[in-house]
């Protein structure tokens, strides 16, 4: 179903008009209530009356994390805070959280886009929606929440953790729609199983799951053990939560991106040169209708493409291609360039392999050394020694093969890697750089 | 003819192997036959038990990986030259073992030795016709 008719399948013709008045209207706001800004633009030599055609946003200077973390906690908003209704904060890995903040009017307008993302995705008015994203200072939750009560579902706010608990309300109020992030779907499948339940009694129809990338591999697991469709579901708290594009259930091919209020750019991520549609790069962003804390070509660090072909779903946005892997969490082992996605894709093609790993990185003298530790399940499990090393050594050539990389498996114990409640750790890094 | 063992991944971290004989102790379970093969980061540790039901349910239910595989159980003379007689048969026949183990039954002077072939039907018609007793699993289960 489509949310908005009006906005979703506008001409590219009419969107375009749509979104140069709206930047037009952002840089001048950022630039006259927002010193940094002002700053910025002045030192990139630009003005906003400079920004005349789409593509003039290529004058405009970047925005990026560092810029926020300066700024820190309010110095970016450009509304006062008496017009800020809430505020949102990304858990900071280093230091400072991000934090962002909404007026009213934002949060109408989420809630607008996360009800047009779930109707994509393929929930509608009478259903059940689970919401497993955490509810908190991160914008999952809440982002969702609003979507799905805007949408006219019921929600059902169960937030992570407490699996058992959440497996029995899902059983219990007959849930249709799972939203989380695909680590947690699989760690809710994993005790499905366990409960004895059978997926296929659960009423669950769609998932709608993002906030980290996965593998198409894993998505095709998720599919098969709770007997639903996933969907890919997009979004940044900087650039507003979950909702800024997801995919459709016509289509399931790449995510719309709802480009009447965000304007996506490909860059090439070391020069920082624009690229055209359909080369792979990181993606920029810049929000033409947030009032509180809009961001002017935010660099998101997420790698993807985009693609103007036509979707089956009559949505004429663009789309992106699903997130598989991040600027900064690029591995470079001995030089080579890996993303934990890729070595996910090789441990999910091998039959038996359950969907749970981690990468351990460390170096030993002076050279890079990468470990996947895979747990043993009763699939791959025999009783001969023989069997689980050619296992390792398939896997690892296979790796090889295609990554170009020595990748040591380690056979572990089932349960031995942690379960996500959230965001699924994969990647430990003990190298002292 | 054949004797079910049970098998158990185990990685090498200290403390793994008193895991699992504490979780068939309080089970109360009795092993009647060990074995345990290593490599530098996993073991395979392969048991037979009294109940193997019994001892393979409560191992999964403490989360260890296990399985289930058919051997065989010869018993040979406990003297000198007692197995390798055994073993000669084997060999002129072409069969080919994955492994095998040995223990000493209590009262008797005899050794029972573990099989596992790679193909079972096989060994167990080569050896019958080769008159050599192989015994029942539960009389393997209950020594």
């Amino acid at each position: 179903m489509i949310w908005n008719k009006e906005f979703e399948t506008l001409s590219r013709e009419s969107l375009e008009k749509v979104q140069l008045e709206r930047l037009q209207s952002v840089v001048e706001r950022v630039y006259g209530a927002v010193p940094y800004y002002r700053q910025k633009m002045d030192d990139a030599g630009v003005k906003p009356s400079d920004i005349n055609t789409l593509s003039d946003i290529n004058k405009l200077p970047y925005t990026t994390k560092e810029d926020l973390r300066l700024n820190y906690p309010f110095g970016l908003f450009t509304v006062p805070m008496e017009e800020v209704v809430r505020v949102h904060a990304s858990s900071g890995t280093t230091g400072k959280p991000t934090v962002v903040g909404y007026t009213k009017k934002d949060i109408e307008t989420w809630a607008e886009l996360m009800a047009r993302a779930l109707a994509c995705g393929g929930a509608d008015k009478g259903d059940m929606v689970h919401n497993a994203y955490g509810y908190g200072l991160f914008t999952g939750g809440l982002g969702a929440h609003y979507g799905a009560e805007r949408l006219g579902a019921t929600v059902i706010p169960v937030s992570g953790g407490n699996t058992k608990r959440q497996i029995m309300l899902m059983q219990d109020f007959g849930s249709t729609v799972l939203l989380c992030t695909p680590s947690y779907a699989l760690n809710l499948a994993e005790n499905i199983a366990e409960m004895g339940i059978d997926p296929a009694k659960l009423k669950l129809k769609v998932g709608i799951f993002g906030a980290e990338p996965w593998s198409v591999n894993m998505k095709e697991e998720i599919e098969k053990k709770l007997n639903l469709d996933a969907i890919d579901i997009y979004g940044l708290s900087e650039v507003m939560g979950p909702g800024v594009s997801c995919e459709c259930i016509e289509g399931k091919n790449g995510l719309h991106i709802f480009e009447d209020h965000f304007i996506p750019e490909i860059i090439d991520p070391e020069s920082g040169q624009p690229k055209s549609i359909g080369e792979m790069g990181e993606l920029v962003f810049t929000t033409i209708t947030k009032e509180a804390f809009p961001v002017i070509r935010y660099r998101t660090k997420d790698l993807t493409k985009l693609s103007d072909e036509p979707c089956a779903c009559g949505r004429t946005f663009h789309r992106m291609q699903r997130v598989t892997g991040r600027t900064d969490d690029m591995l470079i082992i001995r030089g080579v360039n890996v993303f934990p996605s890729q070595i996910e894709h090789v441990l999910m093609s091998v039959e038996g392999v359950e969907p749970h790993y981690q990468l351990l990185v460390d170096r030993k003298g002076a050279l890079d050394t990468l470990e996947a530790q895979v747990e043993v399940s009763e699939d791959i499990f025999s009783d001969e020694i023989k069997v689980l090393e050619q296992l390792s050594k398939n896997i690892e050539k296979e790796i090889k093969d295609l990554l170009g990389i020595t990748c040591k498996i380690k056979l572990v114990e089932p349960k031995t890697i942690q379960r996500s409640e959230g965001k699924a750790q994969r990647v430990i890094d003990n190298r002292k750089l | 003819m054949k004797v079910e063992q049970i098998s158990i991944f185990l990685e090498n971290k200290s403390g793994r192997l008193a895991d699992v004989t504490e979780v068939l102790a309080k089970a109360d379970i009795n092993i009647r036959a060990l074995s345990l093969a290593d490599t530098t980061d996993f073991g395979i540790l392969r048991l037979i038990v009294n109940d193997t039901e019994k001892a393979k349910r409560v191992l999964k239910e403490n989360e260890f990986t296990v399985g289930k595989t058919e051997v065989i159980a010869i018993e040979v003379t406990d003297k000198p030259g007692g197995l390798a007689q055994i073993l000669s048969i084997i060999h002129k026949e072409g069969l080919n073992v994955e492994y095998m183990y040995a223990f000493l039954e209590k009262h008797e002077k005899k050794a029972i030795i573990i099989f596992r072939f790679d193909d079972l039907e096989k060994a167990i018609e080569i050896l019958k016709n080769a008159g050599i007793g192989i015994l029942k699993g539960e009389h393997v289960y209950s020594i």
